[in-house]
């Protein structure tokens, strides 16, 4: 096609170094197409990786992980120089070469969801073993909500009652109100899902959680189904502990992270304290 | 009801606990079982320490280093994140009743056992978190010691 503009433009017929030129144009033409196809793919590979990176921090990942995952991701596509520059609300990476500048991900909710988590693990060791590539990687990506699984409310339930109860007996000894608190429990479970969907504001939804619990408990005892109220409030408080945010600032404070650790220790701290203002209110007005 | 009961009944929460939290975080079908063990793992160490010679700071210490230590290998073993391990790991040591104690101190107003009970639950966290320092640490140490042997067979089978 450019022999052709060529050719019409210079208006002379040379009809000798006509192959020639069209040869060489086939060849640059060739060339251009490679360069735009490789633009393409290196763009797509940095894309995976922000996703990926965004999906990991949004289900409750360390940071050191999320760090591995995506040079791990870049090296297996051929970017060797990728950089990539890990906070808890942001991601921000590099490509390491000329043709497609560096990518921003924000991360504005975390939530855990550990299955997430290795679903992008496991995709991630797909890859290298070169069994999927990488836009099969970026469409699982895109879909991972429908390939990944969450147990319906009911089985999360039944674990917060599992907790529940089962804590009661391990810290306190206290296995007559192993029942009551296992409900309990359920009920403080069930007021966290369901402010965590109506309001956006999850400290909020602890401190609801946890006044529901207290409530519910010192009411209990007072209706005669349980016999202490200071272990079934210790038992159904367990569900709501900040546990992932907890261990998660730990590992990222020792990784050296010293931006993501404190900010999770605070997020923990802030979650601690919102329960025991709950618990705290509801003791006093019951 | 006798001690030994007892001690099984509590073994049989402490796996649960760790199951019903892998449910609440939604951890996969195929860690679950595991997560338990792995729960129960490290607070027979806690329980068995606690019990014997230790305090309440190396008991914690040395439960939250065997979880840490564990959950490296299982996640090495099932080709998954060692979170999905020691998360669940970790909530039968969580400080709960210490920590209510202090709340309830602290809304009823009395202070000084309200900072009595913050000093434990902030010397308990701190020991998980020391032995989870460790445990990296010791996981670190292994993969190397390993990496190393290999590269030493390697090398004196290409002498011989």
């Amino acid at each position: 096609m450019t022999a052709h503009l060529i050719n019409q433009i210079s208006g002379v017929r040379l009809s000798v170094l006509n192959p020639v030129i069209s040869g060489v144009c086939k060849l640059m033409d060739e060339e251009q197409r490679k360069y735009e196809q490789k633009r393409q793919h290196d763009q797509l590979v940095l894309d995976t990786c922000i996703l990926a990176g965004t999906i990991m921090i949004e289900s409750g990942s360390e940071m050191t992980r999320v760090n591995n995952t995506i040079l791990r991701i870049a090296r297996n596509a051929g970017l060797a120089k990728a950089r990539v520059y890990v906070t808890v609300t942001g991601i921000i990476m590099s490509g390491g070469v000329s043709d497609v500048g560096a990518q921003v991900g924000s991360i504005d909710k975390r939530s855990f969801d550990l299955e997430k988590v290795a679903k992008v693990n496991e995709l991630s060791r797909l890859f290298e073993a070169k069994q999927i590539d990488i836009s099969d990687f970026y469409d699982q990506l895109i879909h991972i909500d429908d390939v990944v699984g969450t147990f319906p409310l009911w089985v999360q339930e039944i674990g917060a009652g599992i907790v529940s109860g089962a804590l009661t007996v391990v810290f306190r000894n206290n296995i007559a109100d192993f029942w009551i608190t296992c409900l309990v429990g359920m009920a403080g479970w069930a007021v966290l899902y369901f402010l965590n969907i109506y309001v956006q504001i999850r400290f909020l939804s602890e401190f609801l959680a946890a006044a529901v619990v207290a409530a519910l408990a010192i009411m209990s005892v007072q209706l005669g189904f349980g016999h202490q109220a200071d272990d079934i409030i210790v038992g159904a408080m367990m569900p709501l502990v900040p546990g992932i945010p907890l261990t998660n600032a730990v590992r990222d404070a020792l990784s050296g992270n010293l931006i993501s650790g404190p900010a999770r220790g605070i997020e923990a701290l802030i979650s601690a304290c919102a329960l025991g203002f709950g618990v705290a209110i509801a003791l006093h007005f019951m | 009801m006798n001690p030994i009961e007892f001690f099984i009944i509590k073994c049989i929460c402490v796996y649960l606990s760790g199951i019903g939290f892998g449910l609440i975080v939604n951890l996969p079908h195929k860690a679950l079982n595991i997560a338990g063990f792995n729960a129960l793992l490290g607070w027979l160490v806690y329980y068995v320490i606690i019990n014997t010679w230790g305090g309440l700071g190396s008991s914690n210490f040395f439960g939250g280093l065997c979880i840490g230590v564990t959950s490296v290998i299982i996640a090495r073993w099932k080709k998954m994140p060692s979170i999905l391990f020691d998360v669940p790991g970790l909530v039968p040591l969580v400080p709960g009743g210490q920590a209510y104690n202090t709340i309830k101190s602290f809304a009823m107003g009395n202070y000084q056992a309200a900072f009595s009970y913050l000093s434990e639950v902030i010397w308990i966290a701190g020991s998980i978190a020391l032995g989870f320092i460790v445990a990296e640490l010791v996981n670190k140490i292994r993969i190397k010691v390993e990496r190393d042997l290999r590269k030493l067979k390697r090398s004196r089978k290409s002498k011989i």
